[in-house]
């Protein structure tokens, strides 16, 4: 990178990206990564709410359990993060 | 006029004189040696808001104008256009700090930087270290420089009655002078003198006090320094002998710590010989410091070690070795000694032998020089006429001097940046190539910060970078005190400029942020620095002064900001208590008001001085004006701590206590009230009682109190102040009427006050008092008289005010007939004119008329927005009169004086809306006629104006009515177009557009075409306005003559080298395609593309993406015709190909979102998507940008698939671009990604899949 590079629009825009949650960077592996999608899905399932009334029907629950349980599954969505190899 | 001025002056200087002769007390002038009297200010200003940062031109005009000249702001204006110096395009010369200051603001010099304090908090309870001062210290020096200060003020007070008893009775004198003898010493009060505005005051008087009675001290720079010693407690003879003897040099050791030391500590005193401190004194030579006049100024002269300069450099005459002798002299010498061989080298005698050269040989005669001449033999103005050696035009062989600089600046090692004379006596010591190995450790760190400091002050971008981030992370290895006594002594350079100040205080911040606690027994130190930055004029400095001692106090904590600041609250200086105050307001704002207010209590009701109760007080003020509504939630405690103030016995404390009243109710307003209360009674009491300069400010606190009030209590009060207020309306002094009328307003304003009230109480005395010429010639009074007059005639209509000054704008002073006109005009606009009956209508239209046509000054929009305003106003109304008008405007348009003739045209374009409403169209079209026949101007602002008023009557009576007829009018545009001025290119592009857009058939297309040829040099203006309407023009005269000819025009426009040409004729192009609609500019277009000229080809395909990115949806239809051209571009090797093709990618992907188009855009996508490791940032942006298009269009889905192959490529730099591009996909639909994730599989833990996706009914 070139030092006139250096302060232009591009380089910050990884760091404004950086800003928001659920983003990702060249070093995420794969469990960040379905951490993230699985969070969004929930959240997504979540905010729309035919979607919710939809799964409640399939599964035979009420909405609001539906909702409870998928902000429950938001916390550790895809179980422990597994051991890092090089620790 | 100027016998009116004079006059004015003359009956002011009497008046003076005679109170100067009721006051039994003149002593000043025996003191102060003569000094002009006349020079001082005659009025304190009583609202000292300069610093809330309203209007610093204002203020500027205000201060200068004892002198008469034009508003400031008309100076500053820079002339537009023309040369193309730094200054016009934004870029200041460096400037020098105290060039600006005023004598004021110079007194921060006298300053000394106080030594470091002791630290309670970090000491705990051991004993101080004698060698710092204790709080305890401080305190003590302070009372006794006081004592010191009464006790001058006393002998002085004796003497004078002494000579005042001596001339009355001669006998007795002998007895009185023993008397006074021994009175000396008692500290007395000091006798109080019988007129308020008599009194020292705080500008001028009290530092000079000390300046006179002694002898022998001739920089009053230094008030006190020096003097204290003969004071001290414990004097030790060989010292005071030593100060004495070297008077300017006793500045220096208050610069440095350590010589200051002595002078509180008894370990110093004890040890009257520690090496440095005694070294320097010796060194020092006497000459010295009446060679600098500014010796408090350069207070670290002797921090320069190991250059005592030799000999030499005492003489009279420097020579130039003594010149050169580096850091030994000071700046102010170094630049007088540059201008005087500059005057010297202009004005030596001229030689025969140039004077021959100058004459012509013949015709002249060389005269015989009389016997009776003698050349001047006396040596002092042989002195003067001998020119110094260093401009000698002879030649001398050189001396070898090693020693010599020879102007030039040694080389700096080590790759420091370049240092200016007036900082060798702070950097010099990095000139000495010493070995480092062999300086002690700290000696080093002094050397290694020394360095740092330098790069920072006059280094490149980045060695300031670089050594400002050292300087912060290693603030705390160097230690407070390296630092700051490095860095604060820079700050007091009296040539520092701006930027170098800025990067200075930048210097502290970081540090501060750094050292925290540390900073402790250096608060008063910065604080002595920082201060006066509070008080700058410069917005930005007293902004940036107010983060440091935010920050300060934040790391210091309130404890020891108290303890830094107290002694100088009730110092003698009036300087230093303002600026404390200032920065006590800062610190309350830092730590909130609650902590600080038990110690504002105390202050406020000290009784042992009343500076202290003033400082306190005005601390209350300048936090009002600081935190502003802020105030709200501590206000009834903030009065409450002041409220006593009122009925102080020292009429400065009453005066410091009303305005910080005022400041505190105008910072609550329109709430708090309640909170006033208390203090309504002592303030409605005191207006009856008080007179002058106290009475001016209670009625300002009544002044915005009565605002806050309920409109039943508003009313009261008011008809309360009233009459004290009427009665002041005579008062002479300025700064009262400025007040008066700011109450008056505010009175008015508030809403229990009647109409009819105000019209048989206020209105008949404020006209006969405040409506007169003088108030004209002030511009402060006159913006607050307009503004008041306003105000009034809000509640009382415009038929009574316009009513009773119309008469005026016949009256014979200028500048008052245009305060009449521009209080017409504002009152006019404001409120309409269906007030104004028939007789005051055409005593209105007769004395516009006759203002308008009597003016002579250059400031003449005044008359002429009044005349647009009444006319306007006036509407329908104005019928019989126009006649008469368009008769003044045409024998005005043939004045001889250009600007008689601008103004004429000008005032017809703001009269044409109205001549149309009052049916006059065939006057309009004798006027057009008029304006035709004087399109010859030669004077381009006017012309601008005609070209101006010709478009306003066009707009008006539209093109078929138009006489001149347009066939005629656009062939005489033509050539004018050709003229390079602003305004003139301005108007008349705007006129030929309009003709373009509605009258188009009227002219022969060949006619269009010239002027089109014409517009393509106006694509060069400067003026973007200039340039969009010419882009505009394009395109209407493209629709009136059809596309092919202009866009053949135009496409040829393409070849030439000049950037911005070429972009404007690319916008042109799209714009004539979006009038003309695409088909009829595309199949040109894009063969224009097959032309193999990189300059053609960029062209082509940026007009592409204007085009696409103005029509928008209509490109669904060209989409695939363009997409072939696109491919290619998008695969050329040239960078600007693939940019420009991204770009108009883009605008095509966004024009057809959600119209079909996607497999078009897919395709072009895969061109588009190979370009994403480019690094050129135009491109990579382009490229970038253009994904983001085909995001919206597409859907994230298609866009993600691209995307997933590379983002766990093994590669990381293609993994960074994969994930740059999925973050901004993600950012911009995340919700939209859910459904189109791949799915992962489970691993041995972890659970991957996402199972409700799964679910099916």
């Amino acid at each position: 990178m070139q030092a006139s590079d250096r302060f232009n629009i591009n380089s910050q825009l990884e760091h404004l990206q950086a800003k928001y949650v659920g983003t990702g960077h060249a070093d995420l592996n794969r469990f960040e990564w379905a951490v993230n999608i699985h969070r969004d899905s929930y959240a997504s399932y979540i905010g729309h709410y035919p979607m919710l009334a939809y799964f409640a029907i399939a599964q035979n629950e009420s909405i609001g359990r539906e909702r409870y349980n998928f902000l429950q599954k938001m916390l550790l969505p895809c179980g422990l993060p597994p051991e890092r190899e090089d620790d | 006029m100027d016998t009116e001025i004079a006059k004015t002056q003359e009956e002011r200087r009497r008046m003076e004189q005679e109170l100067a002769s009721l006051t039994s007390l003149t002593y000043d002038r025996d003191l102060y040696g003569g000094t002009d009297r006349d020079t001082y200010v005659s009025s304190i200003p009583v609202n000292d808001d300069e610093d809330t940062n309203v209007d610093s031109m204002d203020s500027e005009v205000a201060r200068r104008l004892a002198s008469y000249t034009a508003p400031k702001s008309l100076f500053n204006e820079v002339p537009r256009g023309g040369e193309d110096d730094d200054n016009n395009l934004g870029f200041k010369k460096p400037s020098r700090i105290i060039d600006r200051e005023d004598d004021y603001r110079k007194r921060r010099f006298s300053r000394m930087i106080s030594p470091e304090r002791h630290d309670a908090f970090a000491a705990g309870e051991k004993t101080p270290d004698p060698s710092v001062r204790t709080y305890a210290e401080v305190m003590k020096e302070q009372a006794l420089r006081k004592v010191e200060e009464e006790t001058l003020k006393e002998i002085a007070q004796k003497k004078k009655e002494e000579e005042e008893a001596a001339k009355a009775e001669g006998p007795k004198r002998r007895n009185r002078w023993d008397q006074s003898q021994d009175n000396a010493d008692v500290p007395a009060k000091k006798a109080k003198t019988s007129s308020d505005w008599d009194l020292p005051d705080a500008t001028p008087g009290i530092g000079r006090w000390d300046a006179t009675p002694t002898p022998g001290r001739v920089s009053d720079a230094t008030p006190s320094v020096g003097r204290r010693n003969r004071w001290d407690e414990t004097p030790t003879p060989g010292r005071v002998a030593d100060s004495d003897a070297t008077p300017a040099g006793g500045v220096t050791p208050g610069a440095t710590p350590a010589g200051m030391t002595w002078d509180a500590t008894p370990k110093g005193l004890a040890t009257p010989t520690p090496k440095r401190q005694r070294s320097r004194w010796d060194e020092t030579p006497a000459t010295m410091g009446s060679a600098t006049p500014m010796a408090g100024a350069t207070p670290a002269a002797a921090y320069t070690p190991g250059i005592t300069p030799v000999g030499a450099i005492d003489v009279a005459t420097p020579t130039p070795s003594a010149i050169n002798l580096r850091g030994a002299i000071t700046p102010e010498q170094y630049n007088l000694l540059r201008w005087e061989k500059d005057i010297e080298e202009r004005n030596r005698p001229l030689t025969d032998e140039e004077l021959d050269a100058m004459f012509p040989q013949e015709g002249y005669k060389i005269l015989e020089p009389p016997a009776s001449y003698v050349p001047i033999r006396t040596p002092a103005r042989k002195l003067l006429a001998t020119p110094t050696p260093m401009g000698t035009p002879l030649y001398q062989i050189p001396e070898e001097n090693r020693g010599q600089q020879f102007d030039v600046p040694k080389e700096a090692p080590g790759g420091l940046p370049f240092m200016k004379p007036e900082d060798y006596q702070y950097f010099g010591a990095l000139l000495n190539e010493e070995d480092e190995e062999e300086l002690s450790p700290d000696e080093q760190k002094e050397r290694k910060i020394m360095k740092l400091l330098l790069k920072v002050k006059n280094g490149t971008p980045p060695q300031r970078k670089t050594a400002l981030r050292q300087l912060t992370d290693k603030a705390r290895e160097f230690g407070a005190g390296p630092l700051f006594n490095r860095i604060l002594p820079l700050l007091m350079q009296p040539t520092l400029e701006d930027q170098e100040r800025h990067l200075l205080v930048k210097v502290i911040d970081r540090v501060l942020y750094k050292l925290d606690e540390l900073v402790r027994p250096y608060v008063h130190k910065i604080l002595v620095v920082i201060e006066p930055l509070l008080i700058d004029e410069d917005y930005y400095a007293r902004v940036e002064g107010r983060e440091i001692i935010s920050n300060l106090s934040k790391a210091a904590g309130l404890a020891t900001m108290i303890a830094a600041m107290r002694p100088d609250i009730d110092n003698i200086d009036e300087y230093v208590r303002n600026t404390t105050a200032r920065a006590f307001s800062v610190v309350a704002s830092a730590l909130g008001i609650p902590a600080l207010l038990p110690f504002l209590k105390a202050v406020c009701q000290s009784k042992k001085s009343w500076q202290a109760r003033h400082t306190g007080i005005k601390i209350v003020q300048q936090i009002a004006i600081l935190i502003g509504c802020a105030v709200l939630p501590h206000l009834r405690s903030l009065v409450e701590i002041i409220e006593h103030g009122l009925n102080d016995e020292n009429q400065k404390v009453r005066t410091i206590t009303a305005l910080s009243l005022a400041a505190l109710a105008e910072a609550a307003a329109p709430y708090g009230i309640e909170s006033f209360d208390s203090v309504l009674k002592p303030l409605w009491k005191g207006i009856r009682s008080h007179r002058g300069k106290v009475l001016a400010a209670f009625l300002k606190a009544i002044g915005f109190i009565i605002p806050l009030m309920d409109a039943l209590y508003a009313s009261y009060y008011t008809k309360e102040v009233m009459f004290i207020l009427i009665r002041e309306f005579q008062s002479p002094d300025e700064e009262m009427k400025k007040i008066v009328l700011k109450v008056v307003k505010q009175c008015v304003s508030t809403e229990g006050v009647e109409a009819d009230y105000i019209r048989s109480d206020i209105l008949p005395e404020f006209f006969r008092n405040f409506w007169v010429r003088r108030m004209a010639l002030d511009r402060r009074n006159y913006k607050q008289l307009v503004e008041t007059t306003m105000e009034i005639a809000n509640k009382v209509g415009v038929a009574d005010i316009v009513g009773r000054i119309v008469e005026d704008l016949k009256d014979e002073s200028e500048p008052y007939r245009r305060m009449v006109m521009e209080t017409i005009e504002k009152v006019v606009a404001n409120l309409g004119a269906s007030d104004i009956d028939a007789r005051l209508e055409e005593l209105l239209i007769d004395g516009i008329l006759y203002a308008f046509q009597e003016q002579t000054s250059d400031d003449a929009n005044v008359m002429l927005n009044g005349f647009g305003a009444v006319v306007n106003a006036l509407g329908q109304r104005v019928k019989p009169y126009l006649p008469q008008i368009c008769g003044t405007i045409k024998w005005r348009l043939n004045n001889k004086s250009a600007k008689v003739r601008q103004q004429a045209a000008d005032l017809i374009s703001r009269i044409a809306v109205v001549m149309k409403q009052c049916q006059e169209e065939q006057l309009m079209g004798h006027l057009g006629v008029v304006l035709y026949e004087y399109l010859g101007e030669e004077y381009p602002e006017v012309l601008g104006s005609i070209l101006g008023a010709l478009k306003a009557i066009v707009n008006v009576i539209g093109m078929t009515k138009m006489t001149p007829p347009i066939k005629d009018l656009l062939p005489r545009l033509t050539p004018i177009l050709k003229n390079r001025h602003e305004k003139v290119q301005e108007n008349c592009i705007d006129l030929v557009g309009r003709i373009a857009d509605r009258g188009a058939e009227f002219v022969p297309a060949r006619e269009w075409m010239r002027i089109c040829f014409e517009l393509l040099e106006m694509l060069k203006a400067h003026k973007k306005g200039i340039r969009r309407a010419t882009v505009n023009t394009f395109g209407y005269i493209a629709k009136a003559i059809g596309p092919q000819d202009v866009l053949a025009t135009l496409l040829n426009n393409l070849k030439v080298q000049e950037r911005q040409n070429r972009v404007c004729t690319t916008v042109a192009i799209a714009i004539v395609a979006e009038t003309c609609s695409p088909f009829t500019v595309l199949p040109a277009l894009m063969n224009e593309y097959r032309v193999p000229e990189l300059n053609v080809q960029n062209g082509v395909l940026k007009s592409l993406s204007f085009l696409f990115e103005y029509i928008g949806e209509m490109g669904k239809d060209y989409i695939y015709a363009v997409t072939p051209l696109l491919e290619d571009a998008l695969m050329d090797r040239d960078l600007v190909h693939r940019q420009t093709a991204a770009s108009a990618v883009k605008h095509m992907a966004l024009g057809v979102a959600g119209l079909g188009c996607e497999d078009a855009l897919i395709h072009l996508l895969n061109y588009v998507w190979p370009n994403i490791f480019e690094t050129s940032p135009h491109v990579i942006n382009a490229v970038m940008e253009a994904i983001e298009g085909m995001r919206v269009a597409l859907g994230p889905a298609v866009v993600l698939n691209y995307c997933l192959q590379g983002l766990f490529h093994p590669a990381r730099k293609v993994r960074e671009v994969y994930w740059k591009i999925y973050n901004s996909l993600y950012i911009g639909s995340q919700d939209a990604l859910v459904a189109a994730y791949p799915t992962l599989e489970d691993e041995h833990n972890n659970e991957y899949s996402r199972p409700e996706l799964m679910m099916f009914i």
